[in-house]
């Protein structure tokens, strides 16, 4: 059983934030079209990330990943029978998505109104960068400027060193505030039968997450900037060095009698019992030179033995896991976080399964990304009932491009 | 007065911290009817915490606290009592969602699992937040938000640079991993409700923080080891030139040129200077190899212009700049002023402040405050007496149990 079985999305986002929002929905059963074009292909196809310049083969990966369980269409948008072929499908979908920047599907007859006029219960929202309105709505975003832009840049990085950018991760934190604002406008349609448009601007959903660093300036006129690993309260509280090149793992104390357990699981060591370390407040002030003698006892063990000591004492420790670590972890793999599906050129990919179980709907992984095209007879022939001659005419005259 | 998405939707909230009451406030922030449960006398962690008005270290006057409780009914219970089981066991009665982030089994073992809660309301959704999950080897581990974060492979990678390598790996700034997991919470319990409408039917949500924060970094991080065995670290620079660089005073500017054009816009913009002609930055792949030399020399340029100017000038010119915005920046954002992004709220112990608004932008049923967050067991009298009748009389019996 699916949660958003009968659901239909008309999917014309590129990249990440967009795909990663209708991926989550394709997750919980909803039929994804995805909308691509040869004229404006979804770039994550073919090559460019923040990690570098990607070949083939990580592209396959990558867009694969945020693909997965969606149907693929090309149509394209900048010729009249291709708009008017989008309105068609308009007419059969719940949903509308695009993250083109603002202004955009007004200006190729798609905007909201339009539609509304297609559709008069459709839902219909746009993920940009800085949103439909204001005076910065044409301005373009990238991920890397994203973070900068939400001010979550600023906060992070160490003490006196720049600010740090945000992984791409901050796309995908929009593509979720979307998912989320999709799915609060379907259960009020199912309620009251009304759609509506959403703007979303992914500079906002990112200043959202850090809504107290903004209030210590509106209370207190405080500018708060990169504090490494500190916590206000607690200490120990950081990243440590363990055996091994570049591992780490992380661990945190709240209180008197997690300290006494992290002290009695390293041996309980001569420096533990020194006055400066004796309560909370001064471990707190003492942080730097307590860091490295802790470090002294974490260097000596691999950080899935540090995990372990100190989680049997009840002490929180994680290991700072790369993407090597999380495959092979058997955590994740007791909870199937990463499974397989059978791309019809590449074999066997790995993509991540959905971030949550549902006991009843649990959703499953089904089909991997679209090759380009792929279901324009499934769309065209049997959703849109176009014969056979008519698909080949089109796709000679390039509006299946 | 708009009308409300969420309306007639009833949570309840047992949470504490960040992810558990951010997933709820996002709910009730759109109408929900969200009625938080916190420990009598000390209430929610997150009261304890920083930032406070005016620095006043007052568990009604945590920002923290404050923002991420909006719009919430506060009430207080003990349900490690038999009595505050049985008053737990009222309350769920009528709900259609509860959220917890207690460590698993904790609930079993106060007879309030979901298997409890389902014989009581079938028809409602449980959805648990842990660091873990409900099952698998590390179920039962703790982790704190510096934990948790490391656990997603984002940490890992925090921040990108080889110049960081052999420094420790970093948080994100405040508790963004754990906004992360709340939203993340929010998306399945919002898909839960949609097939409850259809079906008539309850489920179990089980939420694994790890795994929430994996699903952001789902594209260029895990499946890259995944499928090609490609250990990423810090050492790959995040942007091999532009990025983040120094501009005037002090400051930082951000910008990149994916797109060749973007570069020749920069070049332009720049007016031209001899060293752009330069073989070495002839494509993307030569200024990515060269991306040490070139961003000394932006540099060079860049620190004329304050991070604003650089801002907009780059974007009238075709070259998507962006600015590194500090709080302040964010409150004097004449563009998030327009979109009205700031809202005023005003709490009885500080008075009126400005928050954050939201994510979205409904046309139908718009973002609204109704209520700040409440004061500890500010809404015990409305729930108790006004919902499940208890008299005075009783109400204090339970106040002097240390119950409620």
């Amino acid at each position: 059983m699916n949660a958003l079985a009968g659901i239909r999305i008309l999917d014309f986002t590129r990249i990440v934030a967009g795909p990663q929002a209708t991926m989550l929905l394709a997750y919980m059963g909803a039929e994804v079209i995805k909308v691509e074009s040869r004229v404006y292909l979804d770039t994550l196809r073919t090559e460019v990330t923040a990690a570098g310049v990607g070949t083939e083969k990580t592209a396959v990966g990558m867009f694969n990943s945020m693909n997965a369980n969606k149907l693929g269409i090309t149509l394209n948008l900048s010729s009249p029978k291709g708009v008017e072929l989008a309105k068609r499908l308009v007419k059969i979908s719940d949903v509308v998505v695009d993250n083109f920047r603002a202004g955009v599907m007004d200006k190729l007859g798609l905007g909201y109104l339009a539609l509304k006029e297609i559709k008069p219960d459709i839902i219909v929202i746009t993920a940009s960068s800085h949103g439909a309105t204001g005076p910065e709505s044409r301005y373009s975003g990238f991920a890397v400027t994203m973070g900068p832009l939400s001010g979550l840049s600023y906060v992070t990085g160490y003490p006196g060193g720049p600010p740090t950018i945000l992984r791409n991760s901050v796309d995908s934190r929009c593509g979720n505030a979307a998912a989320f604002a999709i799915l609060v406008a379907l259960n009020y349609r199912h309620d009251t039968g009304k759609g509506q448009f959403v703007d979303l601007s992914a500079r906002e959903a990112l200043s959202c997450s850090m809504g107290d660093i903004i209030m210590d300036y509106t209370m207190n006129g405080r500018v708060q900037s990169r504090n490494g690993n500190r916590d206000d309260i607690m200490a120990p509280h950081n990243c440590y060095r363990c055996k091994g090149e570049d591992k780490w793992v992380s661990i945190a104390v709240s209180n008197d009698e997690e300290w006494e357990a992290l002290c009695q699981a390293m041996g309980n060591p001569e420096w533990t019992s020194e006055e400066r370390f004796s309560n909370q407040l001064s471990r707190w002030q003492n942080q730097e030179e307590m860091d490295s003698l802790i470090e002294e006892w974490t260097i000596t063990h691999t950080h899935y033995e540090v995990m372990e000591i100190l989680q049997r004492a009840r002490v929180a420790a994680v290991p700072s896991f790369s993407n090597e670590d999380l495959f092979n972890d058997p955590h994740c793999q007791e909870r199937e976080c990463l499974v397989t599906v059978q791309h019809p050129e590449k074999g066997e990919l790995y993509v991540l399964a959905p971030p949550w179980k549902l006991s009843a709907t649990p959703g499953r992984v089904t089909r991997p990304a679209p090759m380009l095209g792929e279901h324009n007879e499934y769309v065209f022939g049997e959703l849109l009932g176009m014969s056979q001659d008519e698909i080949a005419k089109l796709a000679k005259e390039n509006v299946f491009y | 007065m708009a009308e409300s998405a969420l309306a007639g939707v009833k949570v309840l909230e047992y949470c504490q911290m960040v992810a558990g009451p951010y997933c709820t406030k996002l709910m009730a922030d759109l109408g929900a009817e969200v009625v938080k449960i916190e420990k009598p006398g000390c209430g929610d962690e997150a009261r304890r915490r920083p930032p406070f008005f005016h620095d006043i270290p007052d568990p009604e006057m945590s920002g923290l606290f404050l923002y991420l409780n909006t719009n919430k009914l506060g009430i207080t219970l003990n349900v490690e009592t038999e009595a505050g089981k049985k008053i737990f066991k009222g309350l769920v009665k009528e709900i259609d969602i509860l959220v917890e982030d207690n460590p698993p089994g904790v609930m079993k073992e106060q007879g309030l699992d979901y298997q409890t809660l389902r014989e009581l309301n079938p028809r409602s959704i449980m959805t648990s937040i842990t660091p873990f999950g409900q099952t698998g080897p590390y179920r039962d581990y703790k982790a704190y938000p510096l934990n948790v974060f490391q656990s997603g492979g984002e940490g890992y990678l925090t921040p990108s640079g080889v110049e960081n390598v052999g420094r420790p790996p970093l948080k994100a700034g405040g508790f963004l991993g754990e906004y992360d997991c709340g939203l993340n919470a929010a998306i399945a319990t919002m898909g839960a409700l949609y097939w409850r409408k259809t079906s008539e039917l309850g489920q179990f949500v089980d939420i694994s923080k790890q795994e929430s924060l994996m699903s952001l970094n789902r594209m260029d991080v895990i499946v890259r080891y995944a499928n090609e065995r490609k250990l990423l670290t810090r050492a790959q620079q995040g942007v091999p030139y532009g990025g983040i660089l120094p501009c005037k005073d002090d400051d930082y500017t951000v910008f990149v040129t994916w797109d060749p054009r973007q570069w020749e816009r920069l070049v332009s913009m720049m007016g031209n200077p001899d060293w752009a002609k330069d073989e070495k930055f002839k494509d993307h792949g030569s200024r990515f190899e060269h991306g040490e030399l070139l961003n000394a020399l932006l540099v060079e340029w860049l620190v004329n212009y304050t991070k604003d100017e650089l801002y907009h000038m780059g974007q009238a010119k075709g070259v998507p700049f962006g600015m590194v915005n500090t709080s302040k920046n964010l409150l004097d954002s004449k563009h998030l002023k327009e979109r009205e992004f700031f809202v005023e709220i005003d709490h009885s112990q500080t008075g009126k402040v400005k928050y954050p608004s939201a994510p979205h932008k409904f046309s139908q049923t718009p973002w609204r405050l109704d209520r700040p967050a409440p004061l500890l067991g500010e809404h015990n009298e409305e729930m108790y007496r006004g919902r499940l009748g208890y008299s005075k009389e009783e109400l204090v019996r339970l106040r002097n149990a240390g119950v409620i």
